[in-house]
């Protein structure tokens, strides 16, 4: 390189944190990709859609859709280094609304998932008493949730579930205070090889129990004519897509905090095979349990029911763990497991809407911490603390989690090839940076995600606009089903008009475009967003 | 088990658990490129800045 290309290489210096390297980067991002979905929500989708036969489509959807998607969203935040919010206003000035549309998903996520982790953190304590054992059922709906009657709205709190609450608050709030490498890596480096050695520990002892081959029979037995069914196609690409923590900023977030001199493709390789092994492992354990429990109760396993969700983990589970010898440590290990996997995801769900704060308002990680975690904590102990708390976070999550995201991915893929012109740019940089080149057949990949993911869209748009949702009142949907979309929606209008309360001028990409091979009509310094200026 | 969904498990546990050893392997194998153009040096900042 000669000397006056040297001297056209910006200084990159930036006020960023950074993961201490490579290794606690890929710990953090399988720790925020491996949830509570990848054990309560897989193996009940691969028995449900084709048994064996849906490995195919799920690895053509890992591959096909999970890694380019994943590509896509590490480039954007490792190029333009902001959170979620700063890094689209990079990439153009007017999408950074798709930058807060993935935040405020997070923000209502987090309102409710930790909801699910303060339940298992109580049956873990439940666990060494298996006080659940009696009556699973009436237990966890009952005396444990006291749930009240579908479709209204409690006041009345139920203490054994705000106490458990408040404490997975006051945990993530002080991780999330202590910063980027104290806090939250930290969690990732003790708790990532800790669940999986408690897990695989849960799943070896599962294989050993009567009945655990009927159970691997059940799951693996590969029903070749689902393969024809394109719900089974849609049903592989969905958990693809909402176990990997993709399309709502978190990796985008994630990403922003890596050196610039970064390899990026091949550890989002290890984070993605990673978390699809991780889920393997899960159906795996789960289904070699639940031959255990078909065995005992002397039913087939096709006539069982409660193979999914927190029916699973919070039923059938103990359920098992009742009938079975060494039963409390079994059930220690499955909810500590539970509760891991759960804080894991959590933090990188309030990192991202923390990051975000800082960002905009030049706050600092304990001020963002306490700001995100009062908030959040105060909305999460009102809503879910009370016995209709079941139904609110079930209702929260359809129109979160399956209409948000899936907009949330529509919206960054046209924010970030289609609208801002930047799709060659993001692809060079990706090959430029990385140790495994993507070539145009990225593009093509991504592009024909988005028309599935906008078909899955509109199809869950109109069965929740038709059918409504669980039979619940149209007030109740209203209010906190659209009511959750309308916010959403509020949030990526109304938060681009808020001023920036830092400098996002001074700001370089790098690899600049020359260095791509592109023109510089796109000016380095970023776009007409930043150089619009500090607004403060 | 039927060997039917014998084989299908070891495929699937082959596939994935291989695509993850795979991709372990090639990242220790090379943690960084080399032909990373010039520039794109950081600067670390502590905690709470």
């Amino acid at each position: 390189m000669s000397e006056q290309d040297q001297a056209s290489v910006p200084h990159t210096h930036e006020k960023r944190e950074h993961w201490s390297g490579q290794g606690a980067f890929i710990l953090a991002a399988v720790g925020s990709a491996v949830g509570l979905g990848n054990i309560w929500r897989f193996p009940g989708q691969a028995y449900d859609n084709g048994g064996g036969a849906f490995m195919i489509p799920y690895v053509i959807a890992l591959l096909t859709a999970g890694i380019p998607i994943l590509f896509l969203e590490n480039a954007i935040g490792h190029r333009f280094r902001g959170s979620a919010p700063l890094a689209f206003r990079r990439v153009a000035t007017h999408a950074e609304g798709v930058g807060w549309l993935h935040v405020a998903i997070c923000f209502v996520i987090g309102i409710y998932y930790t909801a699910v982790i303060a339940w298992a953190l109580s049956f873990f304590f439940f666990s060494f008493n298996l006080d659940y054992a009696d009556d699973p059922a009436g237990f966890f709906t009952g005396e444990y949730l006291q749930l009240g009657e579908a479709g209204t709205v409690s006041t009345t709190f139920v203490p054994h579930v705000v106490i458990p609450l408040i404490t997975v608050w006051v945990i993530a709030i002080v991780v999330l205070a202590l910063g980027l490498h104290k806090g939250v890596e930290r969690l990732n480096v003790i708790g990532i090889p800790l669940l999986v050695a408690t897990f695989g520990i849960l799943v070896v002892r599962a294989l050993f129990l009567p009945g655990a081959a009927d159970g691997l029979e059940a799951l693996f037995t590969p029903d070749f004519s689902a393969l024809g069914d394109p719900q089974v196609w849609i049903a592989a690409y969905g958990q693809i897509f909402f176990s990997l923590s993709i399309a709502y900023g978190i990796m985008l977030t994630y990403a922003s905090y890596r050196r610039r001199r970064s390899n990026l493709t091949t550890p989002g390789l290890v984070v993605a095979f990673g978390n699809s092994s991780f889920e393997v492992l899960a159906g795996i354990g789960v289904f070699a349990t639940i031959g255990f429990l078909a065995h005992e109760q002397g039913v087939a396993i096709a006539e069982m029911s409660g193979l999914s969700g927190p029916i699973l983990s919070f039923v059938t589970f103990p359920a098992v763990i009742a009938q079975m010898p060494g039963g409390a440590w079994f059930g220690a290990l499955f909810f500590g497991s539970l509760v891991i996997a759960g804080l894991t995801s959590l933090i990188s769900l309030l990192q991202t809407i923390s990051s975000a704060l800082q960002d905009k308002f030049g706050l600092s990680p304990v001020r963002a911490a306490l700001a995100v975690g009062i908030v959040s904590a105060v909305l999460s102990i009102a809503g879910m603390g009370t016995t209709t708390g079941l139904y609110l976070l079930d209702t929260m999550d359809q129109w979160s989690n399956q209409l948000g995201i899936v907009a949330g991915a529509i919206a960054m893929v046209a924010a970030g090839l289609w609208f801002s012109g930047r799709a060659r740019e993001l692809q060079r940089h990706l090959s430029a940076v990385s140790t495994v080149k993507v070539g145009s057949w990225w593009l093509v990949l991504v592009n024909l995600t988005t028309a599935l993911l906008l078909y899955m869209f509109v199809q869950k748009a109109w069965t929740l606009l038709s059918d409504g949702y669980e039979g619940y009142p149209t007030w109740y949907i209203t209010a906190f089903g659209w009511g959750t979309a309308a916010f959403l929606l509020l949030a990526a209008l109304i938060m681009p008009r808020v001023p920036w309360f830092r400098d996002i001028v001074h700001f370089h990409v790098w690899p600049t475009r020359r260095q791509l091979g592109l023109d510089a009509h796109v000016a380095d310094t970023a776009d007409a967003g930043t150089t619009e200026g500090s607004e403060r | 088990m039927s060997t039917e969904s014998l084989i299908v498990m070891i495929l699937v546990i082959a596939v994935v658990w291989g695509g993850l050893a795979a991709s372990i392997v090639a990242l220790v194998r090379r943690p960084e490129a080399a032909d990373m153009p010039v520039g794109g040096e950081d600067t670390q900042v502590p905690d709470g800045a």
